[in-house]
């Protein structure tokens, strides 16, 4: 069975220094895997190169089969690639609702008319804040301009979504509610790439992670194994407690 | 004539390297666009010849006075115009665009003042205009004296930013205006500064133009064109890069002039600046953009 | 359901009143509505790009002129309609290339290139006229009146209105209002951003350029000096900023008040004429940074008590 994101070999130079080295790895349909490594390992350039933000030096990266490397991001939002950030990125001048109907118009699928309405409702509803709808997203709490963040995400109807630390900076309560609500999204079938530094959270969401450290590669497998790897030990608590 | 092109060339870039400089002050540091530049030039060249013909100053006095007075008048501005769109400005490019239009205004406000007071025609005054052999060409003295002094004030300046303490804080603040504060930068200051420094090149820069080329009370824009052109092709608030491309612009320019056809100079300073959008628009000095 | 009948009808109304001008007009005031006609279509169009996607254009004579040089050089030898046919071919290419060449880099790099954009042009031509054709300056002898100058730019701003109308509820539409708001988010929904800002400003400097076509059998004489006029820039950008870039009608209501302003003006400070321009575009900018019409909301919201001043503010920035 051929993987949904693939991919392969995938580098990022900024001048001399290697941020991204030769990753490889896929994702299946409808898995929902952990982007783990400390802080400066390279997970949201990677990230950057998945969603076209950035080009990649070099290297290849295929969504259900067909190659994206190199496209430009609307290219690649086209191709069924959604994503948050990291420091969360609203509309300002627009509302709620519009935010969300954004990316049905521009989407893969291109809405238009009353179905860009119920597309963005529907995202809205699925975050939990459909009553915020005609608020403008300046006005919100953190957490629910991450929520509009999510559904603006979900509205582009994605094959594969990417949550660049979409749970950094909650509270205890609000990240179970975030973790209740990604796992309600797991369970519609949909792939999800996220990276996270809150072990709980990858506990409790991801039964696969992807480990990087100075830009390469150092684990892939089940959550279990993959955090008592002494390779991802080390990276995260330096040589010396290996 | 190819070496006596080729020195013209250099002596008129060597201008508009300093007017640039100017201008890369302002945008790189102070972050205001600065469309009426051409316009603080023009003034202090008008200045020069007034006190030329009127008083029998030699434009080099002028010059003594025009620095401060452009430096006074350019800080002015900044306290009256700029500095309430820049406490206004929510993000920089809500500040670009604010001080575009607001400088746009004032290049009429200063245009017309001249105008009324000038009137349209084209002006110059006679000074130093007599030849001095160079290598086997002849250059008049005004051109050379004019390319000196544009010289030693920017390499001046380049010294100043780039090895001083306080060059560095402006260094900082073009880098980071964000930033600047924590390490006890006072960016406001600063950013005043830097568009007073600015202004006062400008209004060198007018003096210095004056002693050797026709001018009139319109002829602002073009300068700011090239100067913004100039910027660009450096590499925005890239100094260096801002004085070598006007010294090139200048040759470039001299050489279409001179063996093509007076009436492409400003046609040959937009191909060069098309060329170098589409081939590195960071600027030919510039590194890329992450 | 009266409501929605009303507007249309009102419109209409309007439209037909405002066909109807030459019947009850002097010859002054009919030259004055020229006026107004041309810089309705100029700044809506203007505004058309520069509104949503808050790239200033400084250019718009640099179009406009073309389309006044065009009928210049070609009404003798072409059909008044493929004249200006000719007219809006030859300003959709050069904005295509302006665009194309500008509009994938920062903002600023398209200012530059378009503060320049009307010199470069009136130079070329120029040039090529002195050196290729050697007749600078010429004449346009076109069977037209006033009225018929009039009806032909009453309808080009009414179709410029419209379109301003339409493309709002188009993705053309939405696309610069996301790209003005957040670039980054505005490519990661799917939005392709050069394109998006190209294909605006071709439509806008098409328009402009018509304007330019039609109004120029008005001058009889005609000169790359006269019809490459930057006042006619700046006129439009503050016409458009005064209304408010960011509305459809914006551009229309600064038009008027403006227009008959520069008359005022111009009749009795024609030497400071440019000054008082100047001052009052800076004092625009400084007071009424997003158009009348949103400050009258403003007004309006925080008259009734509201809080949301605030949030207007930040919303429009």
């Amino acid at each position: 069975m051929s993987a949904l994101l693939s991919l392969s070999n995938v580098t990022k130079r900024f001048g001399g220094l290697l941020a991204v080295n030769s990753m490889t790895f896929d994702l299946q349909e409808g898995e929902v895997v952990g982007l783990l490594g400390p802080n400066g390992s390279g997970k949201t350039t990677l990230i950057n190169l998945i969603s076209g933000a950035l080009p990649p030096t070099a290297g290849s990266v295929h969504v259900a089969g067909k190659e994206i490397a190199g496209l430009r991001a609307d290219q690649i939002a086209r191709s069924g690639i959604a994503r948050t950030f990291q420091l969360v990125r609203i509309l300002p001048s627009m509302t709620v609702l519009e935010n969300v109907q954004v990316p049905a118009a521009f989407g893969a699928k291109s809405h238009w008319g009353g179905e860009i309405d119920r597309i963005a409702r529907t995202c809205l509803e699925q975050v939990g804040i459909a009553h915020l709808a005609r608020a403008m997203p300046g006005d919100l709490t953190y957490i629910d301009q991450k929520r509009l963040e999510l559904a603006r995400a979900l509205a582009a109807e994605p094959k594969v979504l990417l949550l660049d630390e979409w749970l950094a900076g909650l509270n205890p309560t609000e990240l179970q509610d975030g973790i209740a609500l990604i796992r309600k999204l797991q369970s519609t079938g949909i792939t999800i790439l996220l990276v996270e530094h809150i072990m709980e959270a990858v506990r409790a969401l991801c039964p696969r992670c992807v480990v990087m450290n100075a830009g390469a590669l150092i684990a892939d497998g089940t959550t279990e194994e993959v955090l008592a790897d002494p390779n991802v030990i080390a990276a995260y608590l330096g040589d010396s407690h290996a | 004539m190819l070496l006596t092109t080729l020195m013209i060339g250099l002596v008129l870039g060597g201008t508009y390297a300093l007017v640039a400089l100017g201008l890369s002050m302002q945008y790189g540091i102070a972050r205001i666009m600065n469309l009426a530049h051409g316009e603080f030039m023009i003034a202090a060249a008008f200045c020069a010849y007034v006190l030329f013909n009127g008083a029998g100053l030699p434009p080099l006095v002028t010059l003594l006075i025009a620095l401060p007075l452009g430096y006074g008048l350019s800080w002015l501005v900044y306290s009256v115009m700029m500095h309430p769109l820049v406490k206004r400005a929510p993000n920089r490019g809500q500040l670009e665009a604010d001080s575009i239009l607001a400088t746009f205004g004032l290049l009429f406000i200063l245009q017309g003042i001249m105008l009324l007071v000038f009137g349209s025609d084209f002006t110059s005054y006679s000074y130093l205009n007599h030849p001095i052999n160079l290598w086997g060409t002849n250059i008049a003295a005004n051109r050379l004296v004019a390319f000196i002094v544009s010289l030693t004030l920017g390499l001046g300046l380049y010294v100043l930013i780039t090895r001083t303490r306080w060059g560095a804080t402006l260094r900082a603040v073009a880098l980071s205006p964000a930033s600047a504060p924590l390490v006890g930068i006072q960016v406001d200051k600063v950013a005043r500064q830097a568009f007073a420094i600015g202004g006062s090149l400008a209004a060198g820069g007018g003096v210095l133009v004056s002693m050797f080329v026709t001018f009139s009370a319109a002829g602002g824009v073009v300068f700011t064109m090239k100067a913004l052109i100039v910027v660009i092709m450096g590499g925005t608030g890239n100094l260096m890069g801002a004085i070598i491309a006007g010294l090139a612009l200048g040759i470039i320019e001299t050489f279409v002039t001179s063996y093509i056809d007076p009436g492409l100079s400003l046609a040959s300073v937009y191909i060069l600046f098309i060329i170098v959008l589409l081939w590195r628009p960071q600027g030919l000095f510039g590194t890329a953009r992450s | 359901m009266v409501q929605k009948l009303l507007k249309p009808l009102l419109i209409m109304g309007g439209g037909a009143g405002l066909a109807a001008a030459p019947v009850v007009l002097s010859e002054y005031a009919l030259g004055f509505m020229v006026s107004v006609m041309s810089y309705v279509t100029l700044a809506t169009a203007w505004a058309m790009f520069s509104g949503p996607t808050r790239y200033i254009s400084l250019a718009t004579v640099a179009f406009y002129g073309t389309g006044a040089y065009t009928v210049a050089v070609l009404s003798e030898t072409l059909p008044y309609p493929l004249v200006l046919l000719t007219a809006l071919a030859i300003g959709v290419v050069l904005a295509a290339f302006v665009g194309m060449a500008t509009l994938r880099l920062a903002g600023i790099y398209f200012v530059v290139f378009s503060f320049g954009l009307a010199e470069l042009v009136r130079q070329l031509i120029t040039w090529f006229e002195v050196n290729v054709t050697g007749t600078l300056g010429r004449y346009i002898f076109l069977p037209f009146e006033t009225q018929h100058i009039y009806w032909q730019l009453l309808a080009l701003a009414g179709f410029t209105i419209g379109l301003g109308a339409w493309i709002r509820r188009t993705r053309l539409g939405l696309a610069p209002k996301v790209i003005g708001d957040d670039e980054v988010v505005a490519a990661h929904s799917g939005i392709a951003l050069a394109r998006t800002k190209v294909m605006l400003f071709v439509v806008s400097a098409a328009l402009m350029t018509l304007a330019g076509a039609i109004q120029s059998p008005r001058w009889v004489y005609i000169e790359p000096g006269i019809v490459f006029n930057p006042t006619v820039s700046f006129l439009t950008v503050i016409m458009a900023l005064l209304g408010g870039a960011g509305r459809l009608w914006g551009p229309t209501l600064g038009v008027i008040p403006l227009m008959v302003l520069f008359e005022w003006l111009s009749a009795n400070f024609p030497d400071h004429f440019s000054i008082l321009l100047g001052a009052l575009f800076i004092l625009i900018v400084f007071l009424l940074p997003n158009g009348v019409l949103s400050a009258l909301e403003g007004w309006m919201k925080s008259a009734k008590g509201q809080s949301n001043g605030k949030t207007i503010e930040e919303a429009q920035t």
